[in-house]
Protein backbone atom coordinates (compact mmCIF):
# COMPACT_ATOMS: atom_id res chain seq x y z
CA UNK A 1 0.00 0.00 0.00
CA UNK A 2 2.49 2.28 0.96
CA UNK A 3 4.66 1.77 -1.76
CA UNK A 4 2.22 2.00 -4.19
CA UNK A 5 1.33 5.29 -2.61
CA UNK A 6 5.31 6.32 -2.75
CA UNK A 7 4.55 4.88 -6.93
CA UNK A 8 1.84 7.10 -7.78
CA UNK A 9 3.85 10.57 -5.97
CA UNK A 10 7.07 9.53 -7.60
CA UNK A 11 4.91 9.25 -11.27
CA UNK A 12 3.03 12.95 -10.27
CA UNK A 13 5.82 14.28 -9.14
CA UNK A 14 7.71 13.62 -12.80
CA UNK A 15 4.74 14.90 -14.61
CA UNK A 16 4.46 17.99 -12.90
CA UNK A 17 8.16 18.20 -13.45
CA UNK A 18 7.95 17.21 -17.11
CA UNK A 19 4.90 20.39 -17.65
CA UNK A 20 7.33 22.65 -15.54
CA UNK A 21 10.70 21.66 -17.73
CA UNK A 22 8.17 22.23 -20.69
CA UNK A 23 6.69 25.38 -19.45
CA UNK A 24 9.72 26.98 -18.42
CA UNK A 25 11.62 25.94 -21.89
CA UNK A 26 9.30 28.06 -24.08
CA UNK A 27 10.15 31.30 -24.71
CA UNK A 28 7.63 34.11 -25.44
CA UNK A 29 7.91 35.87 -28.35
CA UNK A 30 8.45 39.24 -27.26
CA UNK A 31 11.08 38.41 -24.54
CA UNK A 32 12.77 36.50 -27.58
CA UNK A 33 12.61 40.04 -29.93
CA UNK A 34 14.02 41.92 -27.26
CA UNK A 35 16.69 39.67 -26.48
CA UNK A 36 17.94 39.18 -30.19
CA UNK A 37 17.53 43.20 -30.39
CA UNK A 38 19.55 43.24 -27.40
CA UNK A 39 22.11 41.01 -29.00
CA UNK A 40 22.27 42.66 -32.21
CA UNK A 41 22.47 46.48 -30.75
CA UNK A 42 25.20 45.27 -28.54
CA UNK A 43 27.12 43.88 -31.14
CA UNK A 44 26.42 46.99 -33.61
CA UNK A 45 27.70 49.06 -30.85
CA UNK A 46 31.07 47.14 -30.61
CA UNK A 47 34.37 48.51 -31.64
CA UNK A 48 35.05 46.12 -34.64
CA UNK A 49 35.59 46.08 -38.21
CA UNK A 50 32.60 46.20 -40.68
CA UNK A 51 33.41 42.55 -42.01
CA UNK A 52 33.56 41.38 -38.21
CA UNK A 53 30.27 42.87 -37.70
CA UNK A 54 28.88 41.21 -40.36
CA UNK A 55 30.04 38.00 -39.72
CA UNK A 56 28.80 38.04 -36.49
CA UNK A 57 25.44 39.47 -37.72
CA UNK A 58 25.44 36.51 -39.86
CA UNK A 59 25.66 33.63 -36.71
CA UNK A 60 22.67 35.84 -34.87
CA UNK A 61 20.55 35.41 -38.08
CA UNK A 62 21.37 31.67 -38.47
CA UNK A 63 20.20 31.49 -34.44
CA UNK A 64 17.26 33.06 -34.78
CA UNK A 65 15.58 34.21 -37.94
CA UNK A 66 13.91 30.77 -40.23
CA UNK A 67 15.69 31.14 -43.36
CA UNK A 68 14.39 28.51 -44.89
CA UNK A 69 11.03 28.70 -43.91
CA UNK A 70 11.30 32.53 -45.74
CA UNK A 71 13.34 30.90 -49.09
CA UNK A 72 9.99 29.44 -49.69
CA UNK A 73 7.60 31.97 -48.91
CA UNK A 74 9.58 34.11 -51.38
CA UNK A 75 9.63 31.86 -54.25
CA UNK A 76 5.64 32.03 -54.21
CA UNK A 77 3.80 29.66 -56.55
CA UNK A 78 7.19 28.77 -57.92
CA UNK A 79 8.14 26.56 -54.87
CA UNK A 80 5.28 24.08 -55.51
CA UNK A 81 7.02 23.01 -58.99
CA UNK A 82 10.67 22.57 -57.63
CA UNK A 83 12.38 19.38 -57.87
CA UNK A 84 13.90 18.37 -54.72
CA UNK A 85 17.53 18.93 -56.82
CA UNK A 86 16.75 22.47 -57.84
CA UNK A 87 14.76 23.13 -54.21
CA UNK A 88 18.56 21.88 -52.55
CA UNK A 89 20.28 24.27 -55.00
CA UNK A 90 17.74 27.29 -53.95
CA UNK A 91 17.82 26.88 -50.45
CA UNK A 92 21.62 27.05 -50.59
CA UNK A 93 21.31 30.04 -52.62
CA UNK A 94 19.39 31.60 -50.99
CA UNK A 95 20.87 31.34 -47.68
CA UNK A 96 23.62 33.00 -48.63
CA UNK A 97 21.75 35.64 -50.75
CA UNK A 98 19.87 36.35 -47.38
CA UNK A 99 22.69 36.45 -44.95
CA UNK A 100 24.29 39.11 -47.11
CA UNK A 101 21.45 40.85 -47.56
CA UNK A 102 20.38 40.93 -44.15
CA UNK A 103 23.89 41.11 -42.61
CA UNK A 104 24.87 44.28 -44.69
CA UNK A 105 22.16 46.27 -44.08
CA UNK A 106 22.06 45.80 -40.34
CA UNK A 107 25.73 46.39 -40.45
CA UNK A 108 24.80 50.28 -41.32
CA UNK A 109 23.43 50.76 -38.19
CA UNK A 110 25.16 52.03 -35.25
CA UNK A 111 23.51 51.18 -31.91
CA UNK A 112 19.61 50.93 -33.19
CA UNK A 113 17.17 51.36 -30.34
CA UNK A 114 14.33 49.38 -30.04
CA UNK A 115 11.57 48.69 -27.74
CA UNK A 116 9.03 45.98 -27.73
CA UNK A 117 6.13 47.11 -26.38
CA UNK A 118 2.90 44.80 -27.29
CA UNK A 119 2.61 41.46 -29.06
CA UNK A 120 -0.35 39.54 -30.70
CA UNK A 121 -0.95 36.18 -30.98
CA UNK A 122 -2.45 35.22 -34.80
CA UNK A 123 -2.70 31.60 -34.16
CA UNK A 124 -0.95 28.82 -32.38
CA UNK A 125 1.69 29.44 -35.51
CA UNK A 126 2.53 33.04 -35.98
CA UNK A 127 2.96 35.75 -33.39
CA UNK A 128 3.37 39.39 -34.12
CA UNK A 129 5.28 41.56 -32.08
CA UNK A 130 5.48 45.29 -32.05
CA UNK A 131 8.46 47.14 -31.67
CA UNK A 132 9.22 51.36 -31.66
CA UNK A 133 12.94 51.49 -33.38
CA UNK A 134 13.74 55.19 -31.41
CA UNK A 135 13.63 58.31 -33.70
CA UNK A 136 17.64 59.70 -34.18
CA UNK A 137 18.83 63.18 -35.33
CA UNK A 138 18.77 61.50 -38.78
CA UNK A 139 15.92 59.65 -38.79
CA UNK A 140 12.12 59.42 -37.17
CA UNK A 141 10.80 57.15 -35.03
CA UNK A 142 10.12 53.94 -36.76
CA UNK A 143 7.37 51.13 -35.62
CA UNK A 144 8.97 47.62 -36.60
CA UNK A 145 6.43 44.40 -36.38
CA UNK A 146 7.84 40.82 -36.18
CA UNK A 147 6.31 37.54 -37.73
CA UNK A 148 7.85 35.10 -35.01
CA UNK A 149 7.18 31.99 -36.11
CA UNK A 150 6.21 29.59 -32.84
CA UNK A 151 5.05 26.47 -34.17
CA UNK A 152 8.12 25.23 -31.45
CA UNK A 153 7.43 27.50 -28.58
CA UNK A 154 10.76 26.39 -27.47
CA UNK A 155 12.40 27.55 -30.49
CA UNK A 156 10.93 30.85 -31.82
CA UNK A 157 11.79 31.93 -35.21
CA UNK A 158 11.63 35.47 -36.96
CA UNK A 159 9.67 35.13 -40.52
CA UNK A 160 9.18 38.58 -41.37
CA UNK A 161 9.85 42.57 -40.53
CA UNK A 162 7.02 44.69 -40.95
CA UNK A 163 8.32 48.37 -41.40
CA UNK A 164 5.52 51.26 -41.08
CA UNK A 165 3.30 48.58 -42.67
CA UNK A 166 5.24 47.25 -45.35
CA UNK A 167 6.49 43.91 -44.77
CA UNK A 168 10.14 42.92 -46.27
CA UNK A 169 9.05 39.45 -47.03
CA UNK A 170 6.52 40.41 -49.57
CA UNK A 171 8.84 43.11 -51.13
CA UNK A 172 11.21 40.46 -51.33
CA UNK A 173 8.79 37.68 -52.83
CA UNK A 174 7.56 40.60 -55.35
CA UNK A 175 10.95 40.96 -56.08
CA UNK A 176 11.72 37.36 -56.76
CA UNK A 177 8.59 37.02 -58.68
CA UNK A 178 9.68 39.48 -61.15
CA UNK A 179 13.38 38.56 -61.72
CA UNK A 180 11.11 34.98 -62.40
CA UNK A 181 8.83 36.62 -65.02
CA UNK A 182 11.38 38.71 -66.80
CA UNK A 183 13.17 35.55 -67.79
CA UNK A 184 9.69 32.92 -68.82
CA UNK A 185 9.57 31.52 -65.06
CA UNK A 186 13.10 29.84 -65.22
CA UNK A 187 14.68 29.08 -62.24
CA UNK A 188 18.11 28.67 -63.33
CA UNK A 189 17.69 32.53 -64.18
CA UNK A 190 17.00 33.10 -60.58
CA UNK A 191 20.05 30.66 -59.43
CA UNK A 192 22.04 33.05 -61.92
CA UNK A 193 20.84 36.42 -60.55
CA UNK A 194 21.04 34.87 -56.66
CA UNK A 195 24.70 33.57 -57.26
CA UNK A 196 25.72 36.85 -58.94
CA UNK A 197 24.29 38.63 -55.65
CA UNK A 198 26.20 36.86 -53.19
CA UNK A 199 29.32 36.70 -54.90
CA UNK A 200 29.71 40.35 -55.31
CA UNK B 1 -9.17 84.51 -70.47
CA UNK B 2 -12.41 82.85 -68.37
CA UNK B 3 -12.97 81.02 -71.79
CA UNK B 4 -9.37 79.26 -71.88
CA UNK B 5 -9.93 78.52 -67.93
CA UNK B 6 -12.90 76.36 -68.42
CA UNK B 7 -11.58 74.85 -71.83
CA UNK B 8 -8.18 73.52 -69.65
CA UNK B 9 -10.65 72.71 -67.27
CA UNK B 10 -12.71 70.48 -69.68
CA UNK B 11 -9.61 68.79 -71.10
CA UNK B 12 -7.82 68.23 -67.48
CA UNK B 13 -11.28 66.46 -66.94
CA UNK B 14 -12.20 64.46 -70.04
CA UNK B 15 -8.49 63.43 -69.49
CA UNK B 16 -9.03 62.13 -66.23
CA UNK B 17 -11.97 60.11 -66.89
CA UNK B 18 -9.88 58.36 -70.01
CA UNK B 19 -7.17 57.94 -67.29
CA UNK B 20 -9.79 56.45 -65.13
CA UNK B 21 -11.38 54.40 -67.45
CA UNK B 22 -8.43 52.45 -68.59
CA UNK B 23 -7.60 52.10 -65.05
CA UNK B 24 -11.00 49.74 -64.19
CA UNK B 25 -10.25 48.21 -67.94
CA UNK B 26 -6.40 47.28 -67.23
CA UNK B 27 -6.59 46.30 -63.53
CA UNK B 28 -7.74 42.97 -64.22
CA UNK B 29 -4.51 40.52 -63.12
CA UNK B 30 -1.11 40.87 -61.14
CA UNK B 31 0.04 40.59 -57.63
CA UNK B 32 -1.05 43.45 -55.21
CA UNK B 33 -4.55 44.44 -54.51
CA UNK B 34 -5.02 47.82 -53.69
CA UNK B 35 -8.98 48.82 -53.08
CA UNK B 36 -10.58 48.41 -50.22
CA UNK B 37 -14.04 47.55 -50.87
CA UNK B 38 -13.97 46.03 -54.31
CA UNK B 39 -10.21 44.01 -54.08
CA UNK B 40 -8.46 44.77 -57.61
CA UNK B 41 -5.36 43.64 -58.71
CA UNK B 42 -2.50 45.95 -59.94
CA UNK B 43 -0.85 45.10 -63.32
CA UNK B 44 2.69 46.53 -64.73
CA UNK B 45 1.03 47.07 -67.96
CA UNK B 46 3.40 49.33 -69.27
CA UNK B 47 6.86 47.56 -67.41
CA UNK B 48 9.40 48.40 -70.20
CA UNK B 49 8.29 52.11 -70.73
CA UNK B 50 8.32 52.17 -66.84
CA UNK B 51 11.28 50.90 -66.44
CA UNK B 52 12.96 53.68 -68.62
CA UNK B 53 11.51 56.00 -66.82
CA UNK B 54 12.48 54.37 -63.88
CA UNK B 55 16.27 54.61 -65.13
CA UNK B 56 15.55 58.31 -65.94
CA UNK B 57 14.08 59.39 -62.48
CA UNK B 58 17.50 57.73 -61.35
CA UNK B 59 19.40 59.33 -63.27
CA UNK B 60 17.70 62.49 -62.24
CA UNK B 61 18.11 61.22 -58.19
CA UNK B 62 21.72 60.94 -58.54
CA UNK B 63 22.24 64.24 -60.21
CA UNK B 64 19.69 66.14 -58.46
CA UNK B 65 18.11 64.90 -55.87
CA UNK B 66 20.21 63.23 -54.29
CA UNK B 67 22.91 65.91 -53.65
CA UNK B 68 20.30 68.37 -52.91
CA UNK B 69 18.80 66.28 -50.22
CA UNK B 70 22.17 65.31 -49.07
CA UNK B 71 22.96 69.31 -48.35
CA UNK B 72 19.51 69.89 -47.10
CA UNK B 73 20.77 67.50 -44.30
CA UNK B 74 23.49 69.38 -43.17
CA UNK B 75 21.14 72.53 -42.61
CA UNK B 76 20.73 72.54 -38.46
CA UNK B 77 17.43 69.95 -37.37
CA UNK B 78 15.65 72.98 -36.43
CA UNK B 79 15.28 74.16 -39.75
CA UNK B 80 14.66 70.96 -41.03
CA UNK B 81 12.01 70.17 -38.80
CA UNK B 82 10.38 73.76 -39.25
CA UNK B 83 10.77 73.24 -42.88
CA UNK B 84 8.22 69.86 -42.91
CA UNK B 85 6.44 71.11 -40.35
CA UNK B 86 5.60 73.67 -43.11
CA UNK B 87 5.22 71.14 -45.31
CA UNK B 88 2.88 68.74 -43.71
CA UNK B 89 0.66 71.66 -42.30
CA UNK B 90 0.19 72.94 -45.84
CA UNK B 91 -0.71 69.11 -46.64
CA UNK B 92 -3.76 69.37 -44.64
CA UNK B 93 -5.01 71.70 -47.53
CA UNK B 94 -5.63 68.19 -48.98
CA UNK B 95 -6.61 66.19 -46.67
CA UNK B 96 -9.36 67.68 -44.86
CA UNK B 97 -11.39 67.52 -48.09
CA UNK B 98 -10.31 64.45 -48.25
CA UNK B 99 -11.43 63.29 -45.04
CA UNK B 100 -15.21 64.87 -45.88
CA UNK B 101 -14.97 63.11 -49.06
CA UNK B 102 -14.62 59.52 -47.04
CA UNK B 103 -17.12 60.54 -44.42
CA UNK B 104 -14.67 60.90 -41.71
CA UNK B 105 -15.89 64.11 -40.66
CA UNK B 106 -14.13 63.75 -36.83
CA UNK B 107 -10.93 64.04 -38.50
CA UNK B 108 -12.13 66.21 -40.85
CA UNK B 109 -12.78 68.49 -37.66
CA UNK B 110 -9.75 67.66 -35.64
CA UNK B 111 -7.61 68.70 -38.94
CA UNK B 112 -8.68 71.57 -39.23
CA UNK B 113 -8.74 72.35 -35.83
CA UNK B 114 -4.90 71.48 -36.15
CA UNK B 115 -4.04 73.21 -39.35
CA UNK B 116 -6.19 76.57 -37.77
CA UNK B 117 -3.74 76.26 -34.37
CA UNK B 118 -0.51 75.17 -36.63
CA UNK B 119 -1.26 78.43 -39.13
CA UNK B 120 -1.62 81.35 -36.17
CA UNK B 121 0.02 79.83 -33.10
CA UNK B 122 2.73 78.31 -34.73
CA UNK B 123 3.49 80.78 -36.80
CA UNK B 124 2.64 79.63 -40.57
CA UNK B 125 2.91 75.54 -39.68
CA UNK B 126 7.16 75.81 -38.29
CA UNK B 127 6.05 74.55 -35.02
CA UNK B 128 3.50 71.71 -34.99
CA UNK B 129 1.72 73.40 -31.51
CA UNK B 130 -1.07 70.97 -32.09
CA UNK B 131 0.80 68.24 -31.58
CA UNK B 132 1.95 69.56 -28.14
CA UNK B 133 -1.47 70.08 -27.18
CA UNK B 134 -2.54 66.56 -27.27
CA UNK B 135 -4.25 65.98 -31.26
CA UNK B 136 -3.92 62.77 -32.73
CA UNK B 137 -1.63 61.64 -34.88
CA UNK B 138 -1.53 63.18 -38.37
CA UNK B 139 -2.12 61.33 -41.35
CA UNK B 140 -2.27 63.08 -44.86
CA UNK B 141 -4.91 61.76 -47.30
CA UNK B 142 -5.20 62.23 -51.03
CA UNK B 143 -7.63 61.78 -53.82
CA UNK B 144 -6.17 59.03 -54.99
CA UNK B 145 -6.79 57.55 -51.51
CA UNK B 146 -10.73 58.33 -51.71
CA UNK B 147 -11.03 57.27 -54.96
CA UNK B 148 -9.59 53.67 -53.85
CA UNK B 149 -11.65 54.16 -50.92
CA UNK B 150 -14.57 54.41 -53.48
CA UNK B 151 -14.16 51.15 -54.81
CA UNK B 152 -12.30 52.68 -57.82
CA UNK B 153 -9.55 50.19 -58.82
CA UNK B 154 -5.75 51.20 -59.29
CA UNK B 155 -5.56 50.67 -63.21
CA UNK B 156 -1.70 49.67 -64.09
CA UNK B 157 1.21 50.33 -62.02
CA UNK B 158 2.77 53.27 -64.02
CA UNK B 159 5.95 55.60 -63.19
CA UNK B 160 6.26 59.14 -63.81
CA UNK B 161 9.06 61.04 -64.72
CA UNK B 162 10.41 62.87 -61.82
CA UNK B 163 7.21 62.48 -59.58
CA UNK B 164 7.83 58.07 -59.31
CA UNK B 165 5.96 55.38 -58.61
CA UNK B 166 1.97 55.90 -59.13
CA UNK B 167 -1.31 53.97 -60.47
CA UNK B 168 -3.46 55.49 -62.96
CA UNK B 169 -5.81 56.11 -60.27
CA UNK B 170 -3.49 57.85 -58.01
CA UNK B 171 -2.49 59.66 -60.76
CA UNK B 172 -5.47 60.83 -61.86
CA UNK B 173 -6.04 61.67 -57.95
CA UNK B 174 -3.12 64.15 -58.49
CA UNK B 175 -4.67 65.79 -61.64
CA UNK B 176 -7.63 66.52 -59.47
CA UNK B 177 -5.22 68.80 -56.71
CA UNK B 178 -4.80 71.13 -59.77
CA UNK B 179 -8.37 71.06 -61.43
CA UNK B 180 -9.56 72.66 -58.17
CA UNK B 181 -8.86 69.90 -55.36
CA UNK B 182 -5.73 71.75 -53.85
CA UNK B 183 -6.56 75.31 -52.06
CA UNK B 184 -2.95 75.92 -51.94
CA UNK B 185 -2.70 75.38 -55.88
CA UNK B 186 -5.65 77.70 -56.05
CA UNK B 187 -4.62 80.59 -54.29
CA UNK B 188 -0.83 80.00 -55.72
CA UNK B 189 -2.04 79.92 -59.22
CA UNK B 190 -5.11 81.45 -59.90
CA UNK B 191 -5.18 83.59 -56.48
CA UNK B 192 -4.44 87.15 -58.19
CA UNK B 193 -2.53 87.92 -55.25
CA UNK B 194 0.32 90.11 -54.30
CA UNK B 195 1.71 87.49 -51.87
CA UNK B 196 1.91 83.71 -54.05
CA UNK B 197 1.86 82.51 -57.18
CA UNK B 198 2.74 79.37 -59.25
CA UNK B 199 6.27 79.35 -58.32
CA UNK B 200 6.01 79.31 -54.61
CA UNK B 201 3.72 76.02 -55.46
CA UNK B 202 5.90 74.68 -57.57
CA UNK B 203 9.09 75.18 -54.74
CA UNK B 204 6.64 73.69 -51.72
CA UNK B 205 6.25 70.34 -54.13
CA UNK B 206 9.96 70.37 -54.87
CA UNK B 207 11.08 71.18 -51.25
CA UNK B 208 8.71 68.34 -50.20
CA UNK B 209 10.44 66.15 -52.50
CA UNK B 210 13.67 66.90 -51.42
CA UNK B 211 12.60 66.43 -47.65
CA UNK B 212 10.99 63.27 -48.25
CA UNK B 213 14.54 62.03 -50.31
CA UNK B 214 16.63 63.78 -47.02
CA UNK B 215 14.88 61.22 -44.57
CA UNK B 216 15.02 58.19 -47.03
CA UNK B 217 18.74 58.97 -47.87
CA UNK B 218 20.49 55.55 -46.30
CA UNK B 219 17.21 53.51 -46.78
CA UNK B 220 16.96 54.13 -50.17
CA UNK B 221 20.81 53.13 -50.76
CA UNK B 222 20.43 50.31 -48.70
CA UNK B 223 17.18 49.09 -50.18
CA UNK B 224 18.96 49.25 -53.98
CA UNK B 225 21.99 48.15 -52.99
CA UNK B 226 21.00 44.61 -51.26
CA UNK B 227 17.93 44.32 -54.27
CA UNK B 228 18.25 42.10 -57.19
CA UNK B 229 15.52 43.97 -58.97
CA UNK B 230 15.70 47.34 -57.58
CA UNK B 231 12.60 48.52 -59.88
CA UNK B 232 10.23 45.95 -58.11
CA UNK B 233 11.16 46.42 -54.78
CA UNK B 234 10.35 50.16 -54.85
CA UNK B 235 7.04 49.12 -57.09
CA UNK B 236 6.10 46.28 -54.32
CA UNK B 237 6.61 49.01 -51.28
CA UNK B 238 4.47 51.50 -53.35
CA UNK B 239 1.78 49.33 -53.84
CA UNK B 240 1.83 47.96 -49.87
CA UNK B 241 1.91 51.48 -48.87
CA UNK B 242 -1.02 52.86 -50.68
CA UNK B 243 -2.89 49.76 -49.57
CA UNK B 244 -2.23 50.82 -46.24
CA UNK B 245 -3.39 53.90 -46.65
CA UNK B 246 -6.42 53.32 -48.20
CA UNK B 247 -7.33 50.78 -46.11
CA UNK B 248 -7.13 53.57 -43.29
CA UNK B 249 -4.36 51.05 -40.99
CA UNK B 250 -2.16 52.51 -38.68
CA UNK B 251 1.31 51.20 -39.46
CA UNK B 252 1.28 48.24 -37.99
CA UNK B 253 0.98 45.28 -40.21
CA UNK B 254 -1.96 45.00 -42.04
CA UNK B 255 -4.90 42.45 -41.79
CA UNK B 256 -4.18 41.50 -44.98
CA UNK B 257 -0.40 40.85 -44.76
CA UNK B 258 -1.19 38.75 -41.10
CA UNK B 259 -3.23 36.41 -42.19
CA UNK B 260 -1.78 35.91 -45.73
CA UNK B 261 -2.54 31.69 -46.59
CA UNK B 262 0.80 31.66 -48.13
CA UNK B 263 2.47 31.26 -44.65
CA UNK B 264 0.54 28.75 -43.34
CA UNK B 265 1.66 26.27 -46.06
CA UNK B 266 4.87 26.57 -45.42
CA UNK B 267 6.39 24.40 -42.21
CA UNK B 268 9.87 24.20 -41.43
CA UNK B 269 9.47 22.97 -37.72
Amino acid sequence: MIFKKRFILIISFLILSCIGINHSNSIEPDVFVQSTVNRASKLLSENITKEEKIEKLKEIAKDTVDIQGIGLYTLGAARKSLSDEDRSIYSEQFEKYFLKSFSSRLAEYTNPEIDVFAKQVLNKNYTIVNSLLKATTERPEIKIDWRIYTKNPNDPLIRDLIIEGLSLARTQKEEFASVLSSNNGDINALFKTLEEFSNN
Amino acid sequence: MYTIIIMKKILLTSFLTLLLMFGAIAGTDGVNELSKNKPKQVKDCFEKLNRGTFALNQGLDKVIFKPVAKAYRTLPSPIRSGTNNVLVNLSSLVTIPNNVLQGQFKTAGVNTGRFIINTTVGILGIFDVAKEMGFSEYEKEDYGQTLGAWGVGPGCYIVLPVLGPSTLRDAAGSFINVMGGDPYYNISAHGNNEFLDKSDYMLTKTLTAVDFRAKNLETLDNLEKNSLDFYASVKSLYLQDRKRKIANTKPSATIEILYEGDWEEIETQ
